[in-house]
């Protein structure tokens, strides 16, 4: 297959060997789990801090403005500037707070985040780690950060940070059964959960193409339900500033605040980059089948390309939902959850079951 | 020392430390939290074990989905200044020794047991398997109590619904 041109496999297997032949089997492989562990640290800060500036040049756009233009070109370097003022600030200890759990909350809902994005392909042969249960794994790690959010309502002794808490516990508890639910329509397309052979059985075409009507369904219940997983506008009611301050993280200062600030951009990357993987191809380069000739020119274009292209459309989308739309309610919010997103969802569900029964997609 | 053999030992302190902060702590929602934190080290047991569906299953139903409940539960009905207060002596000594006698009884029963190293390689637990299986009708099938528990499910919905609306 033409998509095969830019394999990265041998790269990462000749370092392997490399430090496999150099040092004992123990210290080879503590090397490689640290050697793994710093790329994902130093690409976490990157990816985030680069989507702090995109997220403030995306709404003055929407708005009409020109947003950061002084910090460098553009103002490029103006998030690693906000950065280390946020490092130089004061840590704020309040005296009646729960310090431990106060301390531990936002490293679970970074560590949460952190796991989730492992396991992305980011391009051929470019993947951490490649589990029999892929997309599953990518669930059910990410569904731990809650109880970080939660831990940092209660333990601040806030009420408006309490209130943020149970706000935004709801709101994940209820909307990860849609982001399941849709991104089952997909696996049941694939008849796979692991994302390096999902990302292969779409080489002919993408499945919101192949998957038609119940995959672009699935698709769009998937980006609603992943932008209230990411407590974003318009479902940002956790932190509705109008009311609540701050929400859940009023009473964090300096790097804590930065934390969860961070964890709120990589969860939005997460979510973009699952929606890419699963609807849109992941690297795999646009196919249209029976044109050999364009396909041939798409397979010239590096999947890592294509990949981040493709995460980079989705994260607009996001972006341009959260500009757009006014806060919903609360109970507006579940409802949209309970009586409109879900009734569709398992509708779907039974409607791929037959279209996949019947071999009614294109193949 | 191999780093396998490390890993296990690490989740298994962490698993014993963090069950013995769970029952001693005196804060509530701290006791739910290394609770979580037990938790989240059996799941990294079962992905040591190789075993990822259990470790995922693991994390998003009892990390995810049961100790959010907890959590939640908590986050509604006590107050951060809550704290229970330090039991008496006797009951303190009582549950003590409960508590040791059960652990030495099954490391009794352990040291006993003499475990049989089986020579057959693994059996291939990937999610196509567990999923044929778990809705084959026929031999080693599980179709049947997989539809004895949505039946049972429905109905605790079902209640659940009915407590939630009564009187209106």
């Amino acid at each position: 297959m033409g998509y095969q041109k830019y394999d990265l496999a041998p790269l990462t297997h000749s370092i392997d060997q490399f430090l496999y032949s150099h040092l004992s089997s123990t210290w080879a492989f503590l090397a490689e789990m640290t050697l793994i562990g710093v790329v994902f640290l130093i690409f976490y800060a990157v990816i985030g801090l680069y989507l702090v500036l995109a997220e403030r040049k995306v709404c003055a756009f929407m708005q009409n403005r020109i947003g950061p233009n002084r910090v460098g070109w553009f103002g490029v370097i103006q998030t690693i500037a906000d950065l280390f003022k946020l490092l130089l600030k004061e840590l704020i200890t309040i005296r009646k707070a729960d310090k431990l759990l106060f301390n531990i909350a936002p490293f679970i809902v970074i560590i949460a985040s952190f796991l989730g994005i492992a396991a992305i392909p980011f391009a051929m042969g470019l993947h951490a780690i490649d589990f029999n249960i892929g997309i599953f794994y990518i669930m059910a790690v990410s569904s731990v950060g809650v109880v970080g959010i939660l831990i940092a309502g209660w333990s601040s002794n806030n009420k408006y940070s309490l209130i943020g808490a149970m706000r935004s516990g709801a709101q994940i508890v209820s909307y990860e059964l849609s982001v399941g639910l849709s991104l089952l329509v997909i696996v049941i397309y694939s008849g796979t959960l692991q994302l390096s052979t999902l990302v292969e059985s779409q080489a002919d075409a993408w499945w919101i193409i192949k998957g038609h009507i119940p995959a672009i369904l699935a698709f769009f219940v998937f980006v609603t339900a992943g932008t209230a997983e990411t407590n974003r506008g318009p479902f940002d009611l956790a932190e509705a500033e109008s009311e609540l301050t701050a929400g859940f993280h009023t009473e964090y200062s300096g790097i804590k605040f930065a934390f969860f600030f961070l964890a709120e951009y990589m969860n939005m990357f997460l979510v973009a980059s699952v929606a890419a993987t699963v609807f849109l191809g992941g690297w795999m380069p646009l196919h249209i089948p029976g044109m050999e000739g364009f396909n041939n020119a798409m397979d010239f274009i590096p999947p890592i390309v294509w990949y981040f292209g493709k995460t980079a459309f989705v994260i607009f989308l996001m972006m341009w939902i959260k500009w757009t739309f006014p806060r919903l309610r609360i109970d507006q919010l579940l409802n949209l959850e309970w009586k409109y997103l879900l009734p569709i969802n398992l509708v779907n569900i039974v409607v791929v079951a037959l279209i996949v029964l019947m071999g009614w997609y294109i193949k | 020392m191999t780093a396998y053999k490390i890993m296990f030992y690490l989740f298994a302190a962490m698993i014993i430390v963090f069950s013995i902060l769970t029952v001693t702590s005196r804060r509530i929602l701290r006791a739910a939290v290394f609770l979580l934190f037990v938790l989240i080290s059996t799941a990294g047991l079962y992905f040591w074990l190789d075993y990822q569906f259990m470790a995922g299953v693991q994390l998003a139903l009892y990390a995810g989905g049961i100790v959010v409940l907890i959590i939640f539960s908590i986050l509604l009905t006590s107050h951060i200044d809550q704290k229970f207060s330090q039991p008496h002596w006797s009951k303190r000594i009582m549950a003590a020794t409960a508590a040791l006698s059960g652990m030495a009884l099954c490391l009794l029963l352990f040291l006993q047991h003499t475990f049989i190293v089986g020579t057959n390689p693994p059996i291939k637990n990937d999610m196509t398997n567990i999923g044929t299986q778990l809705l084959s009708t026929e031999h080693n099938g599980f179709a049947l109590p997989f539809e004895v528990i949505s039946i049972l499910l429905l109905a605790a919905m079902i209640a659940a619904i009915i407590i939630a609306k009564k009187g209106k």
